[in-house]
Order: structure tokens, then sequence, then C-alpha cells
């Protein structure tokens, strides 16, 4: 697992039925591209985060498939519509089979 | 709107599509090719869908993008000018209704960010933003 | 244009080298105010200190940079260095070292430390010297806790201190320059004037004469260390204060000092104490 990957992650405490909210989700990782050198000259190998899921009690939100172009420690921000109480999940998936997940409930009423 | 060579090579193909010849020539760019293998030749649409980028890039190695894209089910990021021009497939879910997302991505030098969604109708749509990067200060 | 002690004959070099080469002239500051959060309303713009004679008016380095950078600073969810600060937050409370103590042991929760990072570098009056707040974060590993001290620009101890500046940050800059504090302000203000380097550049050069100005693509502020540690897009980490220092004064040509020496410490006591008024931002966005 790669050292130090800590996501974060903005969802509103509570919503009304069918609202739509904004999140905001973070991630401390290096994305390194496999196009570098290191000082001996030798390519660096790529190791990034390469896919991104955000689900919603079982439905999807947003599944993004990211290349080396994603910026160090990746930033997403998107929306989505909560019909109903209950719990985001945030999966990020590491080049090195690491998986990173973050889940977070939400009101409605 | 100053036409590149590449518009140029987008409507040529677009007049051979519709001049009905059913497909596309090779596309010149990795990036044509790229926008022609998710699009099956198909040219894109434009002026449905928005691509927000800065028009001068502070640092290349972290530039804020935008994408809105009503009606899409998934939108395609290129970057022509990387040495690898793709940047990011997103598929949007059921619980996605407004089809828009934000990143931040690398662009190793000035070049035209490209965003192709595939519409819920599997058509396509295109939206192309350039964007200057700057080489920074006295440290380069 | 104002000369400070340091300044030489070879203003003719580089003011040629400035003007022909690189510098063009820039927009200057923008207009756009600073809150964090929606709530943190930050001083961006402010009287210069009456010790400070080269400016009219200061401004945060954050009034120079693009929409699309200021903007990463305004929302502690699109900001990167937060995700630093959180590791440091962890840190804080983690026992380290033949004490057994973390740094909650001494000083609680980390927000107790609010109003601390406005203050440095200041005078110690026991060991007798001004002191950074890296010098006073080592000196309680070594102290109180008994643990290694950190490399003083190393990744620990800048989020820490980027941990320390959030806790203070909206509250204005306000370093002592006066009493015991004095000598070493004086040779910081003596750095800040004197040219270094192939180049004979000094900071004057660039963030006192030069402010608003283009230096090749980068638009030069007045070089104000509010925001420090800062997040630059360029290295995608946080940047303590002396490795700025440290680059800029590479960039001159010059053999340069290393982070945590005497001569950078009384250089971060000068310059804190020209942004004095300004509130502290760190850590902020930088380019």
């Amino acid at each position: 697992m790669a050292k130090g990957v800590k996501p974060r992650v903005k969802v509103p405490k509570s919503a009304s039925p069918g609202e739509t909210i904004t999140i905001k989700t973070l991630i401390r990782h290096k994305m390194e591209s496999g196009q570098r050198k290191d000082k001996q000259g030798n390519p660096i190998p790529r190791s990034i985060i390469n896919r991104f899921v955000v689900d919603f009690n079982g439905q999807n939100v947003i599944d993004v498939a990211m290349q080396p172009a994603i910026s160090t420690n990746p930033y997403f921000q998107f929306d989505a519509v909560v019909p109903e109480a209950g719990e985001f999940t945030f999966t990020w998936y590491d080049d090195d089979g690491s998986v990173y997940t973050k889940s977070r409930k939400i009101k409605v009423g | 709107m100053e036409l590149t060579r590449r518009d140029l090579l987008v409507l040529g193909s677009g007049a051979l599509a519709a001049a009905g010849t059913g497909s596309l020539p090779a596309f010149a760019t990795p990036t044509e090719d790229a926008i022609a293998a998710l699009t099956g030749n198909a040219v894109p649409g434009e002026g449905v869908i928005t691509l927000d980028a800065p028009e001068i890039a502070e640092n290349g190695n972290t530039v804020p993008i935008s994408v809105s894209a009503p009606g899409a089910s998934l939108v395609a990021l290129f970057a022509d000018g990387n040495p690898v021009p793709d940047v990011a497939v997103i598929r949007f879910g059921p619980l996605n209704p407004t089809r828009t997302a934000s990143t931040r991505i690398r662009l190793a030098r000035t070049q035209n960010v490209i965003a192709v969604a595939r519409m819920e109708d599997g058509s396509f749509q295109m939206a192309r933003s350039a964007v200057k990067v700057t080489i920074g200060g006295c440290g380069g | 244009m104002t000369l400070g002690p340091g300044t030489t004959g070879a203003l003719g070099v580089a003011a040629a080298l400035l003007a022909s080469a690189s510098v063009l002239a820039g927009p200057g500051p923008d207009d756009d105010e600073l809150v964090v959060n929606g709530e943190i309303r930050m001083v961006t713009e402010t009287s210069p200190p009456a010790h400070v004679e080269g400016f009219d008016r200061i401004w945060s380095g954050w009034r120079f940079r693009t929409d699309e950078t200021q903007a990463m600073q305004m929302d502690d969810f699109e900001n990167p260095a937060t995700l630093f600060v959180a590791a440091a937050a962890e840190v804080w409370s983690m026992a380290d070292g033949g004490a057994g103590k973390s740094c909650a042991s001494c000083h609680d929760d980390v927000s107790t430390m609010a109003g601390v990072k406005a203050v440095y570098p200041k005078w110690n009056p026991a060991a007798g010297e001004v002191r950074s707040i890296e010098m006073q974060v080592n000196h309680c590993r070594t102290n109180r806790m008994g643990a290694a001290a950190w490399r003083y620009d190393g990744a620990e101890m800048t989020n820490m201190v980027a941990l320390l500046a959030l806790v203070s940050r909206g509250m204005p800059v306000n370093v002592a320059i006066d009493g015991p504090a004095r000598a070493t302000w004086e040779r910081g203000r003596e750095m800040y004037y004197t040219r270094f380097g192939q180049l004979e550049l000094s900071c004057a050069n660039c963030h006192e004469d030069n402010y608003g100005n283009m230096i090749r693509a980068d638009h030069l502020s007045q070089g104000h260390t509010n925001g420090f540690p800062a997040y630059r897009l360029e290295n995608t980490r946080l940047v303590a204060v002396h490795s700025r220092f440290n680059g800029c004064v590479r960039d001159t040509r010059a053999h340069t000092f290393a982070p945590g020496s005497p001569e950078f410490v009384a250089l971060e006591l000068y310059v804190a104490s020209r942004g004095n008024g300004l509130s502290v931002e760190g850590p902020s966005v930088r380019n």
C-alpha cells in the first residue's frame, strides 16, 4: 500500500428528499506518472490511483477511470441526488492493488 | 473562432461522412485517434456540453477544469499536447443529476483540453478549451 | 526606490537584467477578497508597519495569484494542504520519544495554540536567541518528549507548522522586532537588501522594487510570509518558508544558506515583520 494515502470527503450532513448536493473529495497520492526519471536516469515506474467510484445505497453516482494526467493529490467535485437517507461510499483503486475507502452517512428530512 | 488544421480535418471528415462514405479517414494525432475510437468514427456535435479551463494556467502541474454535460452518460477528457493524451473517463451513474464534474489535471505544455461526451441517446458531443501553460519565474 | 544598507554598485547590471531579460509590467494585485470556508475573513491588504519604508500598501501574495489558484485556498476541501494538516493532527496526539509524551500531553488540543504562529519567529529569553517555530517544535521534541529532532524542512515538521498556522488563520501577523530581537531583525534587514549570486539580486530587487510585475511568467508578489507553509502547485506539497528562501537565493545563482541556519532565521524575522498586520493564511496555495 502506498504510504500516507488519506482521503477527505465533504458531504452535507443532511438533505431534503430528492435534493441535489455537491460533494468534494481529495486524496493524498503522488500520482507518479511513469514519465519521469530518477537522478540516475532510470524511469520511475507509474504508480497512480486508476479508478474512483462513488455509490449511494448501492446505486452509482460517479465512476472515473483515471490516467497519469490527473494531478498529484487527486481532487473531484460532482453532484449527487439524495432520494432517501443512507450512506455514500467512496472507493479509490491504486495501481499497486490497494483500495482506499471512506463512507459518509446523510440524513434526509 | 480561428480555424486550426485540426478543425479543418474534422470539418473535412464531417463532409466525407455526410457524403455517405460511412467511415472516416485515419486521424492524424493520438488524440484524434482516441476520440475516433471512442465515437466509432462518428463526428461529435458541439454546443451542448461545456468545458471550463483557465486561459492561462499558473502551473501546469495542477490545472483546474470542470465539465458540464447534461444528458451525457459518459465524458472522456483528453489533453492533446501531453505525452499520453488520455486524462480520464467519467461515467455518470443514475444518482448523478447534473452530469457535471471538476478535477485538476497535468498539462505538459500549452495545448487543448478536449471533452467528448457520449449522450444518453448514443450521440456524441464535444467541447474544447485552449490552455496556455506558462513556465515559472526565475527558478523555471 | 529605497536603497537598503546592502545595496552595491552592481545596481545597474541587475537593473538592466531585470528590465531587458525578464521583468514586464504586470497588473499589480487584484481586488479580490479572501474568505476561507465562507467564515474566516482574511486581511490581504493593509498599511505597512512603520518600520517598512519600501511599501505604500502591503498585500498578501494571494492577491497576486490567478482566480483558479485563489479559489483553491478558499475552501478547505479544495486546498490540498489540508491533507497534510490532517496527517499532522494525528501526530499531535501521538506519543513519541523516551518520555512517552505527545504534543497534546502538554498543550492539550491544538486549538490552544491559536495565535502562536502569528508571533514567530520570537525571542526566547531562556535560550538567549530568536527562535523560529520549527526550532521551538524541535526543542519540545528533544527536551520534553525525548524524541529525535525532525529535519528542519522535512515533511513531518512542515506539516506540523501548517497545523499550527491553521489554528491561527485570520489572526494578524505580529512579530516583535524590538528589545532583544532587534539585533537579529537588523541582521535580517541587512540580508534583505544584500545582493546575492551571479545575478546580483537582493530580495528587495524583486519583491520591493518589482512586485506586481512579471518575472518571466510569474507574477511577483511582495514576498510576505503570512501564507507559509504554502502548498505550491509546482511542488505539489507543503513548502516551508526557509525552503522558499533557499529557492530564491539559489535562483540568484548563489551558494545559499541552509534551512534552519541563523541567517535564514534572521531573514524570516525581518520578512515576517514586513507583513505585520496581514492575516496568518497558512497553509496557503501558491503557484
